[in-house]
């Protein structure tokens, strides 16, 4: 499979008067065509940073200040905001956390759709509008010639939450940056939001990376899963493969606090201590602190391990876990 | 929409009623107008006359009556002094008043607006550090002293611009106005730009205030995020959401307007309501007074509803809400 996107040894750090907070510190990982990519980490973890800085939407006092991000072969980190502008909205869209908060809320849904077309494409209104009123049918929302007249405070959260996919879809983009779009939602709305973007990644054949710090979400999404934690991928490897046999101890202690069937009455596994200060990182690996396995070799950064087609960064895989 | 137009009609029917019993009563309690206007070697019976003409010798609740019930006929008393309706006088002194502050108003917005949006944009640009501090000049010199200043300056040792008068005045609509002569406007700029360096500072601060506000607004960033160009976002995303405050309170401020318009004519000799006023005051011309007072309430009432009507215009959400009320 050809990758669209491959970002290699990102690091976007924010230059702060209390510090160097290095909310992405060395991310490496690809993204293959239809492909759909969870990316999971507790806030903080530089999960959102990195998809901002994929569309070079850092804001002062951030930038990117290493790595490659190469889109379809070309490079786009620090490209001219003119490259940038056009790859936008247009090569590569993102769906944001907060349905309520990312529609402006003064212009009907119609200009806001539309306007995504036009910024990058001269084609006449009525085919801009024709196109809009399709992609609201697409993402299930009826009678859409109604909504496109709307405000979005005429809309539920979910409705809200579907015209922002459907806008991400509208230029038929390579890839799509999903930054915890069912997070503002209730369960309910989560699976049709989930169900919705599934389906058209599939008919369209467009690549997504889906941000979440919920694993549940991802499990029945994703066909691979990159799990980050104070800004570096820990693991990464496919979805069956990471859920099943998970081998970082970060990625054990996550699995274990997700609820499930099987442990019900039980109290749920909880990871030792807080996430750590971006400003104060530990030497070495970032989650010793809070690991069960940590011995004196944690004081040295891990190097990233290729363990069959998984990736790893821990000088102490949990392989007792896989064998439960 | 209609219902609501009716229901605060009726609450500005109440408000200009109130404010007719404060008005009226407070003036008509402070000195007495007749020593005022008889001549000084008059004797008693003369006095006597002149307050039975004037109709003072009857108790006050019933020249309130008299005066209501004139009022609801559009006759607010005659001048004490010239004889004149009081209704009449003012009306005569409104356009210039009006142009006066139509043309601060204009130069509030044309030069306060941009002005914000430049500062909230680039905050930590040295210029929009000047616009700041100068705005906080404009909030805090008094408008007499600025008057002042202004004259010393443009008309005193430049000798660009006339001090005092209307200037030449053409007719459009029937309504005379300087701002159709070439003349009119030379002299209609300094007074405007004196009552208006207020109302520039408080737009360049709601502008900036809500420019600084809005680009930190996560619509913001999902427009760009959209790939729209930075025009685009500024002045459609960005200025739709913030000339909602802009116009309410420039909107409410225009009553104020044409209110400090009196020490902006004063200075300026400038033929408007506010002139008449004051020397209505000085004269104790009490149907003059109630008159302007009455007249200025009816302004207020009137700004608040049209500002009410372009916020739910300008606002989607409030608009809703007008449908279920």
């Amino acid at each position: 499979m050809t990758a669209v996107l491959e970002v290699s040894g990102l690091k976007t750090h924010f230059f702060t008067h209390a510090g160097v907070v290095k909310a992405v510190d060395g991310v490496d990982f690809t993204v293959s065509k239809g492909e759909v990519m969870g990316l999971v980490g507790e806030s903080g973890s530089g999960k959102s940073i990195t998809g901002f800085s994929i569309l070079g939407l850092i804001d002062q006092p951030g930038r990117i200040v290493e790595g490659a991000i190469r889109f379809n072969g070309e490079d786009i980190a620090n490209a001219p905001e003119a490259k940038l502008k056009a790859i936008r909205g247009n090569k590569i869209s993102m769906i944001f956390q907060d349905p309520m908060m990312t529609l402006n809320p003064v212009l009907r849904i119609d200009t806001q759709m539309m306007e995504a077309i036009l910024a990058h494409e001269a084609v006449p209104k009525k085919e801009a509008w024709e196109r809009s009123r399709d992609a609201l049918g697409l993402v299930g929302i009826p009678s859409p010639e109604e909504r496109l007249r709307a405000y979005p405070h005429q809309l539920s959260g979910g409705m809200r939450q579907r015209v922002s996919i459907a806008i991400a879809f509208l230029n038929k983009p390579d890839l799509i940056i999903a930054d915890e779009p069912t997070t503002a939602l209730d369960v309910t709305i989560q699976a049709q939001i989930i169900y919705e973007a599934q389906k058209l990644t599939r008919q369209t054949g467009t690549a997504m990376i889906w941000i979440t710090h919920d694993l549940a979400v991802v499990a029945g999404l994703a066909d691979r899963i990159s799990v980050m934690y104070a800004g570096r991928i820990v693991e990464q490897g496919q979805t069956d493969d990471v859920i099943d046999r998970p081998l970082h101890p970060y990625t054990v202690g996550l699995l274990g606090s997700v609820p499930t069937a099987n442990n019900r009455g039980e109290r749920l596994f909880q990871i030792e201590g807080m996430t750590p200060n971006m400003l104060a990182l530990p030497e070495g690996c970032a989650f010793a602190p809070r690991c069960g396995s940590a011995s004196a070799a944690c004081k040295v950064p891990p190097p990233v391990e290729h363990i069959a087609d998984r990736e790893l960064r821990c000088y102490h895989p949990q392989a007792q876990v896989a064998a439960q | 929409m209609t219902v609501f137009v009716i229901r605060r009609l009726m609450q500005a029917f109440l408000v200009v009623f109130l404010m007719s019993v404060i008005v009226f009563f407070g003036v008509n309690i402070v000195g007495d107008p007749v020593y005022m206007l008889v001549s000084p070697d008059a004797d008693q019976a003369d006095i006597e006359a002149a307050i039975r003409r004037l109709g003072l010798d009857r108790p006050i609740w019933e020249q309130y009556f008299l005066f209501l019930k004139g009022a609801a006929q559009g006759n607010l008393g005659d001048s004490f002094v010239f004889g004149e309706p009081a209704l009449k006088l003012i009306l005569h002194h409104m356009p210039a008043t009006l142009e006066l502050a139509f043309s601060a108003l204009f130069l509030a917005i044309v030069i306060g607006i941009p002005l914000g949006l430049f500062s909230g944009l680039y905050p930590d640009n040295p210029v929009s550090k000047g616009i700041m501090a100068g705005s906080i000049l404009g909030f805090s010199l008094p408008t007499f002293w600025v008057g002042l200043m202004l004259i010393l300056l443009f008309a005193v040792e430049l000798g660009w611009l006339p001090s005092t008068g209307r200037g030449d005045t053409a007719s459009v609509f029937g309504i005379q106005t300087s701002l159709a002569t070439w003349d009119g406007i030379r002299h209609i700029f300094l007074p405007a730009l004196n009552l208006s360096l207020l109302k520039i500072s408080l737009a360049i601060r709601l502008t900036r205030a809500g420019v600084r506000e809005a680009m930190s607004q996560d619509y913001v960033k999902y427009a760009r995020a959209k790939g729209i160009s930075t025009g685009r976002i500024i002045f459609v995303h960005v200025m739709k959401n913030i000339m909602i405050p802009v116009v309410t309170v420039m909107g409410l401020e225009f009553g104020s307007l044409i209110g400090f318009s009196v020490v902006t004519e004063t200075i300026f000799a400038w033929p408007g309501m506010g002139k008449l006023l004051i020397d209505a005051i000085l004269q104790l011309d009490r149907p003059v007074v109630v008159a302007y007072l009455m007249i200025m309430v009816l302004f207020f009432v009137l700004i608040n509803l049209v500002v009410d009507i372009l916020y739910s215009i300008l606002d989607p959400r409030v608009r809703l809400q007008d449908q279920g009320a």
